[in-house]
Order: C-alpha cells, then sequence, then structure tokens
C-alpha cells in the first residue's frame, strides 16, 4: 500500500455488518474502490469480512466472533484483537493474521494461505486442513490438526491432547512440549527441508523470537487411511 | 492456565475497593480424576467428522457476572440484561435469570414461585404468613411471585412441598431469585424488569429447546438446592437413564428436560455432602453429552465444559467484574470489555468464583 492511498474507515457502532460486508465484496469487482479499509467497534460480531475475494488489506480494530474472514481470498485480514470460533475457515488464498486468542476450529479446512496467530488457539485448531498454513505463536487445544490433509501446522508452544489425530498428509511442527498424540501421529525425523520451511513460515508469520531447532515434526503413521506409498508423489 | 488463573487472583485480590475490604475474592480449582478422551477415541476411526457436526446446531446462550465494586453491583442488573439481549439469536424461546441480592440473616428465607396456571398469590400469601410467618412479598404477575418468610430455607421448601405443590418452586435460599419464563429474551428482560435490580452476581440464559417443550418449567435456570442453580448450553445423551437412578435417590423432576436432569445430579452430590466443585467433577464421570455448565452459588458462580469442549464460552475479568458468556458479544457490553483480561475455559476443568468473608 503506497503512502498516499486512501483508507477506508467503517464505525460497525454505526454501521451495519451486512452493509460493510456488501461493500468489500464490491470492492472486488470496482476498479476504484478502495484496497485499504479499517474496522472499527467490531464487538465480538460474527463473520465481519467473510467470503473477500480480492487484493484488500483489511485491519480490524478489536474482537470479533465466529467466522472471522472465512472463506477468504487473496485478502490480507488483521485482526488487532481475539477471535471466535472457526477464524479463516476455509480460506483459499491471502493471510489472516490475528494479534490476539483465536477460538476453536481457527483454520477449519482451509485449503490454502496464511493463518498466523499470535496469541494461543483453543482446541481442533487446522482441523481437517486441506493445504493452508496455520503458525501460531502461543499454545493450541486438543485435537489439533485432527484429521488434517494438506498444509502445515506449525505451533511455537504447546499442544493440547490427541495432536493429529487420524492425520492424512499435513505435517505439524511443535517447539513446546505435546500432551499427547492422537491416532496414527507419530513424531518424524526433521531434515534440512524441514528446518528450512519451518524459518520461511516464520518469517511469513511474522515471528522472529522462536528457535527453528526446538521444533519436532509430527506426521501420519499412515496406517489408518488406505496410503499407497506408490502415490506418494500425488500428494506433494 | 493454571498460572493465568493465579494472575487473576492476584488482580482480584488488589483491585478490591474499600467498601468490600472485609471480603476476600478467591479463585479455587478442582483437578478432577485423570479424564481418557473417550468421545476422540470413538471418534478415531472414520467417524470422526461426527465431532464437528454435532457440535454445531444445538444453541442455548449462558451468560454470568459477578461483581468486583459496587459499582457494578448496583448495575448488575442491567448488565446481566444487556448481556441477555446479545445471547438471544441463540436461544429465542425462553429466557431466564438467577440474582443473587440482598443476602437475608439466618432464619429467614426467599422463594421464587412459578404457577402455571394464573392464580390470585393474596391466598398463597395468607396462608404462608399463618404457617411459617410472612417478612415481605412481590408479586411479579398472575404467575411469578416471591415471598420472603421466616423459617429456615429447608423448611419452606418442605411446606411448599406439601401445602402447594401445585406451585413450581424455582429457588429457596437466603440469596438466591429465579426469573424465567418461556419469552424471547428482550421481552423477558422488559417483563420483569431486569435493569433496575441490584445484586452481587446473576447467571443467565437464552434457550433454544432442543430435549424437550417450550415451557417455563423447561427453562433455565434450574435450582439445585438451596441457592444454587444451573445455566446449561448443550445436551444431554443419558439423561433419562440417570433421570430414574435419581428418582431412586429421592430427586423430583418437573419435566422431561435433559438440564433438569444435570440439575437434579448437582442437587443428589450436594445433598450427600458433595462440594460444588466436587459434584462438578462428577459430572465429567457420570454426565454422557454435550455441556458448557454455569452454576450459581450462595457466593459466586463456577463453570465446566465437557471434556472435548463442544460448547462455546469465553470468561473475562477487569478489576471491577468477572463474567463468562457463550459468545464474546456479551461480554463486550459489559464496561470495560475490550481491555479485560479474556481466555475460554479449558476442558473437563472447574472453574469457581467466589467470595468469603475474612475471618
Amino acid at each position: 500500500m503506497s503512502v498516499a492511498e486512501q483508507v477506508e474507515t467503517v464505525d460497525l457502532a454505526e454501521g451495519s455488518l451486512r452493509e460493510l460486508n456488501a461493500r468489500l465484496h464490491g470492492a472486488a469487482s470496482q476498479q476504484r474502490a478502495p484496497r485499504a479499509w479499517r474496522i472499527l467497534n467490531p464487538g465480538g460480531r460474527h463473520n465481519v469480512a467473510v467470503g473477500l475475494d480480492a487484493e484488500l488489506d483489511v485491519e480490524i480494530a478489536g474482537h470479533v466472533g465466529y467466522y472471522c474472514a472465512g472463506m477468504n481470498q487473496r485478502a490480507t485480514v488483521r485482526v488487532l484483537g481475539n477471535c471466535g470460533v472457526g477464524t479463516a475457515e476455509n480460506m483459499m488464498s491471502g493471510a489472516v493474521l490475528v494479534r490476539g486468542n483465536a477460538s476453536q476450529s481457527a483454520g477449519a479446512s482451509a485449503r490454502g494461505g496464511l493463518l498466523a496467530i499470535h496469541g494461543d488457539a483453543s482446541a481442533r485448531c487446522a482441523i481437517s486442513l486441506k493445504g493452508a498454513d496455520v503458525v501460531v505463536r502461543g499454545r493450541i487445544g486438543h485435537m489439533g490438526a485432527f484429521m488434517a490433509q494438506r498444509g502445515r501446522l506449525v505451533v511455537c508452544g504447546d499442544a493440547g491432547e490427541a495432536l493429529g489425530d487420524s492425520l492424512y498428509e499435513a505435517r505439524i511442527y511443535v517447539a513446546g512440549s505435546v500432551a499427547s498424540l492422537g491416532a496414527d501421529c507419530i513424531e518424524k525425523e526433521m531434515r534440512e527441508e524441514h528446518l528450512a520451511e519451518l524459518s520461511e513460515l516464520l518469517a511469513q508469520a511474522g515471528i522472529d523470537d522462536v528457535e527453528v531447532g526446538r521444533f519436532r515434526r509430527y506426521g501420519s503413521a499412515r496406517r489408518l487411511y488406505s496410503f499407497q506409498v506408490d502415490d506418494a508423489g500425488s500428494y506433494a | 492456565m493454571a498460572v493465568l488463573a493465579m494472575v487473576h487472583l492476584a488482580t482480584m485480590a488488589k483491585s478490591l475497593s474499600n467498601a468490600w475490604k472485609r471480603q476476600r475474592s478467591r479463585i479455587r480449582y478442582v483437578h478432577p480424576p485423570h479424564i481418557e478422551h473417550e468421545d476422540c477415541a470413538s471418534a478415531r476411526h472414520g467417524n470422526g467428522e461426527m465431532a464437528a457436526i454435532r457440535c454445531a446446531p444445538s444453541m442455548c446462550g449462558i451468560v454470568g457476572i459477578f461483581a468486583k465494586s459496587p459499582a457494578v453491583s448496583e448495575q448488575l442488573g442491567a448488565h446481566i440484561a444487556r448481556m441477555l439481549v446479545q445471547m438471544g439469536d441463540r436461544g429465542p424461546d425462553s429466557a431466564g435469570v438467577a440474582i443473587y441480592r440482598d443476602p437475608l440473616p439466618d432464619g429467614a428465607c426467599r422463594l421464587s414461585l412459578y404457577s402455571s396456571a394464573r392464580v390470585d398469590w393474596s391466598t398463597l400469601e395468607a396462608r404462608l404468613a399463618a404457617a411459617l410467618g410472612l417478612e415481605s412479598t412481590r408479586v411479579l404477575g398472575p404467575r411469578h411471585a416471591l415471598f420472603t418468610v421466616s423459617v429456615q430455607p429447608q423448611e419452606a421448601e418442605r411446606w411448599i412441598a406439601e401445602q402447594a405443590p401445585e406451585l413450581l418452586l424455582l429457588s429457596a435460599g437466603r440469596a438466591i431469585e429465579i426469573y424465567k419464563q418461556a419469552l424471547a429474551p428482550a421481552a423477558f428482560v422488559e417483563r420483569f424488569d431486569l435493569p433496575r435490580l441490584q445484586g452481587s452476581h446473576a447467571v443467565g440464559h437464552t434457550r433454544m429447546a432442543t430435549e424437550s417443550r417450550v415451557s417455563t418449567a423447561a427453562s433455565h435456570p434450574f435450582s439445585t438446592g438451596l441457592d444454587v442453580c444451573l445455566v446449561h448450553n448443550g445436551s444431554l445423551s443419558n439423561h433419562n437413564r440417570l433421570r430414574e437412578q435419581l428418582r431412586r435417590e429421592g430427586i423430583s423432576f418437573q419435566t422431561d428436560n435433559d438440564s433438569e436432569v444435570a440439575a437434579g445430579y448437582l442437587t443428589w452430590r450436594l445433598r450427600e455432602g458433595a462440594t460444588i466443585e466436587q459434584a462438578l467433577a462428577g459430572c465429567l464421570e457420570d454426565l454422557d453429552g454435550f455441556y458448557t455448565f454455569a452454576v450459581g452459588t450462595a457466593d459466586g458462580f463456577a463453570v465446566l465444559r465437557d471434556p472435548i469442549a463442544c460448547k462455546p464460552a469465553v470468561m473475562a475479568e477487569t478489576d471491577d467484574w468477572v463474567a463468562i458468556a457463550s459468545e464474546y458479544r456479551a461480554l463486550a457490553v459489559l464496561p470495560g470489555a475490550a481491555d479485560a483480561q479474556m481466555w475460554e475455559p479449558e476442558p473437563a476443568r472447574v472453574y469457581s468464583w467466589g467470595r468469603e468473608l475474612a475471618a
């Protein structure tokens, strides 16, 4: 964003959420619509900035409710507070950055893009992950990456019970302790390429104070689903 | 979370105003016996996505606030009313509140009564005055009334059960008052003029019925003993069998509602000598299903979520209050919420807030 660019400010204490989301959606198709937005007084409302599909920069000054930035494509959404259930669920691309904590099912089923949470995330973080990257500066609750298929989950703090239960091909990195691993999730060797991708993910998430050497890698033992080693190439 | 909680304790102790210096706030934790994550285990092989699917539809909203300053105490009714209205979307069928206020001295008892038929309360008033000694009456309408009588709560409770069995005793105790009705939360708040009430703490509920019919009797809070009540968000799957077991223990039920069984379970455990924390820890063993519970007690409230944390809950604290709600938007209406310390209660852990008089 250039310095000269206008920031469109919307105060949710005065305007309606439906109107805000409609304007954000409209901005995708309008050449001259503002690219940078600042949203005030979200007051824990659900569905703030959902379904964006344009290279917008949206900053939310406060706490939001459920499904914030759900289904996001291309946009960058920054929440300067805490998020409720299902932050960035089904994200396709773009980035969602949370300064505070995120509640359950953060990044659920997300296919692409980056979800960076600078606080903690609670239960079922990155559940059914399908290709996105989820980076958590704090700790996560139980059943993180449950049935995750593709993508990467990075946890700088501790992970709760049953991490990676019924995991498919997603990769998990945890720097802190893991309360327990879920069915078919095992610790795996940390190779050079893993250290490299971890450094890149931490940098993208704006985290520069956690040593990559502290992380352990976890993945699927591939005993629970019909994985054939000959097909390994198709999971990339 | 334990570390964070100790920080809260320090903050609470530090922030007590002069007027409340004789009282000491405390946070108690009970660490339940090790809980195997059975639900996780059963979800492992293939039907795991059920967890996410089953968690979604059944709603209800719960709210609770505990005043740490006289200013919040004076506005308690207004605060709980605003919180309740925020949770109106989660539970449009019925609403209810238990508010704790003006504790009576030993030997007196406040009764919250509900009649399913319209009644003339003056008849009961005269009978109560003759049998138990009447200190005050507040008629809230043809179906709701509050009476203060001059006997121990146990005796008053027994008298109602024997002499006026047609009435539903919503609550009995020295501080508790329960208001509830099958009415949309915003209308409920107006109907009982909640904002004018003051008190030390309150819990409330908005109901979206899933397990039994929409009626005042089946709405929350449920009394679970003297000065104790329960609000529940979730659904229990073993309530029929548990109801039968509890009936054999002498616990009576007015409805086929699952939450009433949870309340009956707590009543039974408390009657058998358990503390609130022990009774709640027992829920982890004996109740099957989804729940976030908030329990109001004479001196505070307690919170418990089921081991897989199916139902949402968020807690927050400032120098002036501690609060719980199903969603943050119900906390956002409280003064200073944006800067409150906020966290999500962990599954299978009992949290409780209370106030005890300093020795």
